[in-house]
């Protein structure tokens, strides 16, 4: 009996650490596809069904960021002038906030097709671009840039780039303006607020 | 519009200009801000109101086969003036696919309705006047948000308006026709954008800093061919 249990431990850390050494663009690839696959066959998703849209993401998207460090690029210099309690805060509220606006948005990717170019990177790097683009019927493609970085955990993406918009970059904005009116403090209000609003159609 | 409607938007855009006077700094790419920000909460109300209900309806009871029929049809005259500027912006190759595109989908593709080019591999691409006037050294120009039509600058605006100005639709004599084809052209656009601005709902903190800063972002990269150089620090 307790050989199978050593058995299956074995297994289930080698399938981990087989997990840890994908490659970041195959790692990509694996996630979009399978969430499409996901979308495609469901009628909830495809309806928006919001607890369902939700547990996808937490389950299947969600892992693969790196919600702190996104955190830390979207405040910039001002992260460190944060208190750990205040940075862990923001975390939670960033990622909450990440996490609703793909849930808006997921449902209406049924019908898109995703391209991935090849990853030119060396065996060594810890930091790579992964760039893939989404077609959409009619319409012409947009590029979508991942920037992942290697963790302990495997690869995990800390940036998206739509059509050559950074996701952080464009939060830094955001977060340095509210920053600069009222303060770290009144910066984690607003995500509270926003993310306590109603979940916009 | 009428006087009535017209008195509530210029009394809403007096009453934006007076808070955005303080909401807002003014920086080097947006030196028009509070005016800005008043056209923005102008077309908020009349968008909201008015033209969104109308996308959102025409969404709901038109087909999706037909809808993307339109697309097509409008996107087929893109891909004309897409070509255009990719000639205008030396990219020869490009344009041949461009071109090629019009040709097919205008044929085959009926008018444009089916896109048949993309299913035999010819991808769509996307530029404009805008693009061109910038890769040619045109400075961008102060930020501008037009109710209505949505973010742009004073170059890009006027892009398009070159573009309004060389239409085909403009050119058809039948007038009734070519308001109707207006008005869908219009209705296709704003449905279009129904998802991305629930996206913007979603994300935004200040919606209208954050629409700008993508907006010009992402023109930028586009004049840069994707390669732009790294921002200036504005402090």
């Amino acid at each position: 009996m307790i050989y199978r249990w050593v058995a299956i431990l074995f297994a289930a850390s080698l399938a981990l650490s087989a997990q840890a050494q994908e490659a970041p663009d195959v790692m990509v690839k694996r996630v979009a596809e399978d969430v499409l696959q996901t979308i495609r066959s469901d009628k909830d998703l495809q309806a928006g069904n919001q607890a369902k849209v939700k547990q996808l993401i937490e389950s299947k998207l969600a892992p693969n960021f790196d919600f702190t460090r996104m955190t830390a690029l979207a405040m910039g210099k001002n992260w460190r002038s944060a208190t750990p309690e205040q940075q862990k805060v923001l975390t939670d509220e960033f990622r909450t906030l990440l996490v609703r606006t793909y849930s808006g948005a997921l449902s209406n990717y049924r019908d898109n097709t995703m391209d991935y170019a090849p990853l030119r990177s060396n065996p060594g790097d810890t930091e790579v671009i992964v760039r893939t683009s989404v077609r959409r019927p009619g319409q012409a493609p947009v590029q979508i840039d991942y920037s992942m970085a290697k963790t302990p955990d495997g690869w995990k993406a800390y940036d998206v780039i739509v059509a050559g918009v950074s996701l952080v970059t464009n939060y830094r904005d955001e977060f340095n303006d509210a920053i600069k009116s009222s303060g770290v403090d009144g910066l984690i209000k607003m995500l509270g607020d926003k993310n306590k609003g109603p979940t916009p159609k | 519009m009428n006087s009535f409607s017209r008195r509530i938007a210029w009394t809403l855009a007096l009453a934006c200009v007076l808070l955005a006077g303080c909401a807002g700094t003014p920086s080097r790419v947006d030196p028009f801000e509070p005016w800005n920000r008043a056209m923005y909460s102008v077309h908020e109300v009349v968008d909201g109101n008015v033209i969104k209900p109308i996308a959102q309806t025409y969404v709901k009871v038109t087909p999706e086969p037909v809808r993307t029929g339109v697309s097509n049809f409008y996107g087929n005259i893109d891909d004309l003036f897409t070509g255009i500027n990719h000639v205008l912006q030396g990219k020869k190759e490009r344009a041949g696919d461009d071109f090629g595109r019009v040709l097919l989908n205008s044929t085959f593709g009926m008018l444009g309705i089916f896109d048949l080019a993309s299913e035999m591999g010819i991808t769509k691409d996307k530029t404009d006047f805008g693009i061109t006037f910038g890769k040619w050294g045109a400075p961008q120009g102060p930020y501008l948000f037009v109710p209505l039509f949505g973010p742009t600058t004073v170059r890009d605006g006027t892009g398009w308006i070159v573009r309004l100005y060389t239409g085909p639709i403009g050119y058809i004599d039948n007038v009734p026709l070519r308001n109707w084809l207006i008005a869908l052209g219009y209705l296709d656009t704003r449905a279009q954008l129904l998802s991305a601005e629930s996206v913007l709902d979603a994300a935004a903190l200040d919606k209208y800093r954050y629409l700008r800063n993508a907006y010009l972002r992402a023109r930028r990269y586009q004049v840069y061919d994707g390669k732009p150089p790294p921002e200036e620090e504005e402090e």
